[in-house]
């Protein structure tokens, strides 16, 4: 006898069904305000339609799956590791944002990515973040002149 | 021969010293960076994109191509010393080959993967540069319909054909067709999905979305788990030699994987997983001491080794061909290309036949850069398997945002990338695969503009995929595809039962 109740491990597949339909009623949407016609065949909007339908058909396929197959199994995870990733990522994007330039956002993100991996010695991964951000600053900007973002830092060299 | 004088133009252009330079770079980082646990050679390539941005295109797919064969390379050495095999077409050689480290003979078990890279590359080059013309010839007579099919086959193949479960590839796929969407349509220049952000009407990068599933997705995951696991690269004891009888016991498997492997990269069949498992299950059979297979064979290493090289290689037939990635790297690299406004495809033989040529003399000699360069530096790759964890990522993450950047220089472009990072980790965590993604992003748009001219050809009629048998034929071979896997699902459920 197959038991056909929602256990709880199956409610990865729900959430996954749930978010392909929002995401094909967003398309749906989108592909609803087209306004580009064709001359021929089909429009611009026809793919968008179809994969909206192919987004749809997926999401019942997960509701089924998560009443039917077995359970999709996901390890503990530390939540502390990936918000420290998640703060590096920031300090690079603010870093960014606020234009203080390529060297000190890949510091941050060294660090406390480092930290992430349960390195406690910040004020150390800093400093290596900072030299290696400067080394690779140097060697985009001058030596294959892409431009990475400058900040008053960067801007010394 | 036709092939053979080009080749000799190919050399001509690759030994140039410049472009022998640009090779051996890309060898070097192209290891060094693969070597990496982690980084398979999607993410190696996708990484080292912005190095060559600058050089000049003939230059730059030349190290390209050191880079590609040396990331493949490096995977290989990371699964046999650390048993993190980069990518799942590695997965094998981790199996036996750790093995052999553990014991004590990780020397000759990355000499054999070296060894029988090496020869299966040769051969594989060998038979795409004899493969190429006679294919090429074919595929200039293709017509919209065609490439339509043929895109549906590689969607199929890709996605849903042999992952664990084709609804989890299918909803890969589905994501990746769904970024393809983003950014200005090209036949008649519609918005799509850009949610009016001007950032994204060009449309979602390639390497942004193999970046960020690949190497943050990564970083995430074994973040979230690494306290669990800590793991060491095994030291490399004694001769790093092989004997004589671990070169009787190899030199066959690296044949017969070559033959396994070619083909099945070649084909738009997807994935260099199956053959390597193929070549294992082969050698096991075949094997004079099958009692050593589990506890590190030989074989087991140099087998599925050389089919996934040649896999590899296989993949470029496609890729330069028909202009049709049908892994991750190819994807990757099909990106690349398109950087240097270089669009992969039967035209490319004709238009830019030297830089082509150029590039399969320089697949030759990266070849021989790689078994030159790596046996002798197994020391300098060891040392790199030892980086602390911590500053290993906090690195990764460094080069892949400043990968990012310098390709892009928009805050929106990071946000992307870190998006598509914690995408990637819970792909990872619920075992979704991330390669359907990757070429859904790149093949959607074509297989949009391919239909569409091909329904504009027809006036309207979209029989017309029906009417020519070449394309008909390519579409049922692909909805074949889609639903065997649902049949075999429901056999193997049952064989289950019995057991």
């Amino acid at each position: 006898m197959i038991e056909r109740s929602l256990k709880p491990a199956n409610r990865p597949a729900v959430v996954v069904a749930m978010v392909l339909f929002s995401v094909a009623a967003v398309t749906y949407w989108d592909a609803s305000r087209m306004t580009a016609r064709a001359t021929y065949g089909m429009d611009a909007n026809a793919a968008a339609y179809f994969i909206c339908l192919f987004l749809a058909v997926l999401g019942i396929g997960h509701l089924f799956a998560a009443f039917q197959a077995l359970p999709i199994e996901a390890e503990d995870a530390d939540w502390k590791a990936i918000g420290w990733i998640a703060v590096a990522l920031s300090g690079l994007i603010g870093s960014i944002w606020l234009g203080a330039g390529f060297t000190l956002g890949s510091a941050l993100l060294f660090a406390f990515t480092a930290r992430a991996f349960g390195r406690k010695a910040l004020i150390v991964d800093l400093v290596i973040g900072i030299v290696m951000g400067l080394v690779v600053f140097l060697l985009f900007n001058k030596l294959l002149s892409l431009a990475l973002p400058q900040g008053p830092f960067e801007r010394l060299f | 021969m036709d092939a053979i004088n080009l080749l000799i133009e190919g050399f001509s252009l690759a030994i140039q010293p410049a472009n022998l330079i640009f090779a051996a770079i890309g060898v070097f980082i192209g290891t060094a960076v693969g070597v990496l646990p982690g980084i398979g050679p999607a993410l190696t390539v996708a990484l080292l994109l912005p190095v060559t941005f600058k050089l000049d295109p003939g230059g730059s797919i030349i190290m390209f191509a050191g880079i590609y064969y040396g990331g493949m390379y490096g995977g290989s050495t990371t699964a046999i010393l650390l048993n993190t095999p980069g990518e799942s077409a590695a997965v094998v050689t981790a199996l036996e080959g750790n093995k052999m480290a553990r014991s004590g003979r990780g020397g000759p078990a990355l000499a054999t993967a070296a060894i029988g890279s090496f020869v299966a590359a040769l051969v594989a080059t060998f038979a795409l540069a004899f493969l190429a013309p006679p294919l090429v010839k074919v595929a200039v007579k293709f017509a919209p319909w065609d490439y339509f099919g043929l895109m549906l086959i590689a969607f199929v193949t890709v996605s849903a054909t042999f992952g664990s479960s084709p609804l989890r590839g299918l909803t890969s796929l589905a994501f990746g067709l769904w970024l393809g969407l983003m950014g200005l349509d090209q036949l008649t220049g519609q918005a799509r999905l850009t949610f009016g952000v001007p950032q994204l009407l060009d449309g979602v990068e390639v390497t942004t979305l193999a970046v960020g599933l690949f190497a943050i997705g990564e970083a995430l995951h074994v973040a979230s788990r690494h306290l669990y696991k800590p793991e060491k690269p095994i030291p490399v004891k004694g001769s790093i030699w092989m004997t004589g009888e671990d070169w009787s016991r190899s030199w066959k498997a690296w044949l017969r994987g070559t033959v396994v492997g070619f083909p099945i990269g070649a084909l738009p069949a997807g994935g260099a997983e199956i053959p390597t498992f193929l070549s294992y299950t082969m050698e096991k059979k075949l094997s004079r001491k099958p009692e050593e297979f589990g506890s590190g064979a030989i074989e087991g290493v140099a087998g599925p080794e050389a089919a996934n090289n040649a896999s590899a290689a296989g993949t470029l037939v496609p890729l330069l061909t028909l202009g049709l990635p049908t892994s991750a790297t190819a994807a990757v690299m099909l990106a690349g290309f398109q950087q240097y406004n270089i669009q992969p495809g039967p035209l490319l033989f004709t238009q830019h036949a030297d830089l082509v040529w150029g590039l399969v003399a320089s697949l030759f000699i990266a070849n021989v850069m790689l078994l030159v360069l790596n046996l002798p530096l197994v020391g300098l790759w060891v040392k790199l398997l030892r980086i602390p964890l911590p500053w290993l990522y906090g690195g990764i993450l460094v080069f892949a945002s400043m990968g990012t950047i310098a390709a892009n220089p928009s805050v929106v472009e990071l946000l992307l990338l870190s998006a598509f990072g914690v995408v990637g980790f819970l792909m990872r965590r619920y075992d979704y695969p991330v390669a359907p993604a990757v070429v859904g992003l790149i093949l959607g748009p074509l297989a949009d503009n391919a239909l569409r001219r091909s329904v504009q050809m027809s006036l309207g009629d979209p029989m017309v995929f029906l009417e020519h048998p070449s394309s008909a034929i390519m579409i049922a071979v692909a909805t074949i595809a889609l639903i065997a896997p649902f049949v075999f699902k429901g056999l193997s459920r049952f064989q289950q039962d019995e057991d």
